[in-house]
Order: structure tokens, then sequence, then C-alpha cells
């Protein structure tokens, strides 16, 4: 048989703040084409497993492989740079700008210093109508626009810097459901293109309906990580409460 | 058609100081027939180029969410720190005369007066994203701080009498254009071009408009914030030696209450104290507006403790403007 082709492989990850345990012993991996999701309670560590790999966090012990070499991530722009990106539920954008500044946020194309401002937007314009997401105005805040559109651009800024893991958190909490359905289908439109996902949520139809694996967190220690097709939506539920099926 | 009409409050709200300003200058052009006369022209914005100056770095600082209070102070600390330079020590402080004779040029002196608001500057910033003391307290400390040291190198007394050169910059004009105002103009375009067109500008607006994200963006928000209040230092040196140029003086107690002239002018201007919104031409409007209003009332004679009621209320209706308009655009 193939060995599989791990694109994340986190091994042993331990985490505690001020002596509590956030994760205790913890090892997840994942693959090309495929989407991970990660459940839990509040507190069960899911945001703290997801900080590290996504730079934002450092963890105490374990090791992390990305491609099979063994990597130190120590800020986000370094997570960026080996092609790990993370679309966070609110704190993505800054509402203030608009669609092109937003999409090229701390990357910034430049000539001398001076903002490329008309290449940017041409850019985005273009990357985001190839994903079929319809904006009306690329010069308002983002403010302004819908939920979805939002969630839109910061996925699409995540594959213009080629990325090849995902991280998304809660990527449907804050938007209705025509939304939320255009978000399921650009996630199963990523998954072809050689992208491994991480999805962290609460809905665990969400997480049905997107994922090919769940992986179960409870009070920071890994319970179970099961194949969505093998087992029930209760099993899983059950596993969340209880820890066993 | 209710959209509409919310577009049209909403614009209403960010053109409100253009529109005040015109029809404040259409008030006194009619009330006083030399208030369009260039001269008069020039005395206004030669009267807000050191408030101005000092309001462009303070737009920076505005953006990110910050406020510094320290500028007052730190104008009368860099103006003695660039007289002191200048007179070679506090021996020859009093002496006052057309062919006064300095120890140093007037280009020395305002080297240490830049050098000391930067290095406050960098202080101040970094007090504010390193201890995590928050702006409005480790510029107040500095406000106070600034001052006593202030007093502390003049030994409380002015030091005046400068020589032809160094009042030059102050006084002095070229064709009917006052220095002050050439040295205003010169780093309003600057600014402009920074905050519009540069990827650091972008990195100030969206350090204001989302802190979290422009740190998960890979930003340094840190070194932006701080950069912010060098800047403004490096406004307040300037400002401060053009204005002890101007009064051929620098006193300890000179620039007292202008921190609030500078932040009235930025917020009448537009920029929002809440951070992330606004621009250096709504500054440049927002000082206007006060030098016009001051000039006019000057003009027509209304008694000076009116014109401080009138600049008091102009400061909340604008601030009111900036709300109003906010709120309309959440469609």
């Amino acid at each position: 048989m193939e060995q599989p082709q791990y694109i994340v492989q986190m091994n042993n990850i331990y985490k505690s703040f001020n002596g509590v345990k956030a994760l205790k012993d913890v090892s997840i991996n994942l693959q090309k084409n495929e989407v991970v999701g990660i459940v839990g309670h509040n507190g069960a560590g899911k945001s703290t497993l997801i900080k590290i790999l996504s730079g934002a966090l450092h963890k105490d012990t374990g090791s992390i492989l990305i491609e099979n070499k063994q990597v130190e991530i120590s800020d986000p722009k370094d997570a960026r740079n080996m092609g790990i990106e993370t679309i966070y539920q609110d704190l993505a954008l800054a509402g203030n700008l608009d669609v092109a500044s937003n999409f090229f946020l701390g990357n910034e194309k430049s000539r001398f210093f001076f903002l490329r401002n008309k290449f940017m937007k041409e850019e985005s314009k273009r990357v985001l109508q190839e994903m079929k997401i319809n904006i009306k105005s690329y010069s308002v805040p983002v403010d302004f626009l819908s939920g979805g559109q939002r969630q839109a651009i910061a996925i699409g800024r995540a594959i213009y810097n080629k990325a090849k893991v995902l991280i998304m958190d809660e990527p449907t909490a804050a938007l209705g459901i025509e939304e939320a359905r255009r978000v399921g289908d650009l996630i199963n439109q990523l998954k072809k293109q050689d992208i491994g996902i991480f999805l962290i949520s609460h809905d665990i139809h969400d997480v049905f309906d997107f994922c090919d694996r769940i992986a179960i967190l409870k009070n920071g220690e890994l319970v179970d990580i099961c194949v969505s097709v093998e087992v029930t939506k209760d099993d899983v539920v059950s596993l969340i409460i209880k820890g066993t099926k | 058609m209710f959209k509409d009409r919310k577009n049209f409050l909403y614009y209403l709200g960010i053109f409100s100081p253009l529109i005040f300003l015109i029809l404040l200058i259409l008030i006194f052009s009619s009330l006083h027939p030399r208030f369009l006369h260039p001269l008069n022209i020039f005395n206004v914005m030669r009267q807000i180029s050191i408030t101005g100056l000092i309001a462009l770095g303070m737009t920076f600082v505005i953006i990110v969410r910050g406020i510094d209070l320290s500028v007052g102070s730190l104008i009368a600390l860099c103006g003695l720190v660039g007289a002191v330079i200048a007179k070679g020590g506090l021996v020859e402080r009093f002496s006052v005369g057309v062919d006064t004779e300095l120890a140093n040029p007037w280009y020395w002196a305002l080297a240490g007066s830049v050098l000391i608001g930067l290095l406050a500057g960098t202080v101040n910033g970094v007090c504010i994203t390193k201890l995590k003391v928050p702006a409005f307290v480790v510029t107040l400390g500095g406000l106070s701080a600034y001052r006593g040291t202030a007093l502390l190198v003049s030994d409380g007394g002015p030091i005046s009498g400068f020589n032809e050169a160094y009042r030059w910059i102050g006084q002095g004009k070229i064709g009917m254009v006052p220095i002050p105002v050439i040295i205003f103009l010169v780093f309003i375009v600057l600014c402009h071009i920074v905050l519009k067109y540069t990827v650091y500008g972008r990195y100030i607006y969206s350090v204001g408009g989302n802190p979290e994200a422009a740190r998960l963006s890979g930003i340094n928000i840190d070194l932006i914030i701080t950069s912010t209040y060098v800047i403004t230092g490096f406004f307040v040196g300037l400002a401060a030696f053009i204005l002890s140029a101007r009064l051929n003086s620098s006193e300890a107690v000179a620039g007292m209450g202008y921190e609030l002239n500078v932040i009235a002018v930025v917020v009448v201007g537009g920029t929002s104290l809440f951070g992330g919104r606004g621009n250096i031409l709504g500054t440049i409007i927002g000082a206007m507006l006060f030098g016009v209003l001051q000039n006019g009332l000057v003009l027509l004679n209304v008694s000076s403790y009116i014109q401080q009621i009138i600049i008091g209320i102009i400061l909340i209706l604008a601030v009111t403007f900036d709300k109003f308009s906010k709120s309309v655009r959440q469609v």
C-alpha cells in the first residue's frame, strides 16, 4: 500500500497557559485534497492547536512537519511563508479598507515603497471572479460588504498566496444560510486544488458535509479521529460530550 | 430613494468641514472687505502653520487609534533646547538686538530641537507599545514631565534674542509667502503622499482599522504605532523652532494648551478618534477652519472669550457629524 502524502504532521503537541494544560500529547495530520474537521467544546483546545500551526502561539513541546520537513513556526509570517494560511472568523480583515487593500494586507505590491493600487485591484478582481464571487463595488470599505463576501475575500487571499494548508476557523458562524452554502461550495472547490484544509466548527452538520476525517478534542486531549463516512452524527456528539461512542 | 438620502447624509457628513469653511469665508468676506486680501490670507496661513505642522503628525497618531497630549509641553522643551544651543548656554539669554551674536548657527538649534522631538516621540511610542500603558496616560505623563523639563532647562525664564538668519525662518518671506507657510506646504504634500500612496501609509490605516488583523498579516504593529509618535515628535521639534524664530524668544510656558488645539484641528478635519479613518486634506481643512474663524472674529472685533466658546461648540458639532455620518452608512 502506498504511503499517504502528508502536508502537515503535528506530533505530540503540548501547550499550557500558566500551569493549565491546554493541549496534552495531541497528534494530528493532514493530506492533500483532504478536509479534516476539528471539533470539541469551548476550551477543548481547538483554537490553541490551530493557533500553534498558524504561528500565533508557540507550542511547549512536540514537533511540526510540513511536507515531511521539520519546521519551527515562530510568527504568522513564518506560517504564511510555509504556505499555511489562516482564515479567522472575524479577525482577518480591516473593515476600513477596500477589497484590494485587504486582499494584499501585509503583502502589498509596491514599486519604491509606492503602492501599485491598480495592479492589486485587478489581481484581486481576477482571483475573486475566478472563484465566482460577485462583488458590486471594489472601492468601498469591506465593512459595507456582506459576511459571505468578506469570507470570500479572506479565502481568495489565501489562494492567491499559494496556500498549501488552509485553516478555517468557524467559516460559516457569522453567515446566513445562503452564504454559508456558498462558502461550502468554495471549500469543495478548494479541495480539488491540491490544498489540505483544517476546518474548525461548532456546527456538526458543516463538519459532516465538508470533512473527510473528524478529529475530536476534549479537555486538551485528542479523543479520536474518525473517517466521517464511517460514523454517525450521534457518535461524534457523544465523543465530544462523553469522550466515548 | 431612502438609500439616496442616506448617501446624501453620508457625504454631507464627510464634506461638512469643507462646506462650513466655505460658508465662513463667504460670511467674513462679505462682512469685512480686507478679509480676502492676499496679505490677510497669508497671515491666516502663517498663523495655522505651527498647529498645522503638529496636526500633520497627530493625524498619523489618531488614525492608529492613539492620542498625543504631550505636544504642547514638548514645544516648550524643544524650543528651549534649540535656544540654549544657539546661545551656547544660559549666560547670554536676554541679549536682544539687531546684531545679536549667536554661539551656534540656527541650523544647530533646529537640529537640536528636532532631535529632542524625535527622542520624546520614541519614548512615548515605546512606553505605549512595550509597557502597554494607554496612550492617553503615557502622553498625559509626558505633558507634565516635558513641561517640567522645560522649566528646569530654562530655569523658568525666557531665552530671547536671536540673529537675523535664525529669525528669518519664522518671520521671513519669499515674495509674499511667509517661510513657515512654505515649510507647512512642503510637509502637507509629503505627508499626503506617504499616507495615501505608500506601503507605510497602508499599514497605518490597517493598524487603525483592525490591529489584530494587521498583526496576523505579519505587520509589526508596535513599530508602526511607535513611528507615528516619532513623526509627531519630529513635527513638534520643527514647529517649536519656527515658533521661537517668529517670536525671537523661547520660553518654558510656550505651547500651553496647544495639544487641545491640535487634536481639535485633526478631529474637526474628519479623522476618527476610533481609528482607521482620516486624511491629511481633512486636517488641512480643519486647520484652516480654526484659522479663518479666529482671524475673522478678530477682524470683526469679537471678544476672544467668545471665540473660545465658539471653537468649543464647533469641535463638538464636528464629532457629532462624524459619528452621525458613520452610523448612516451602516447599510
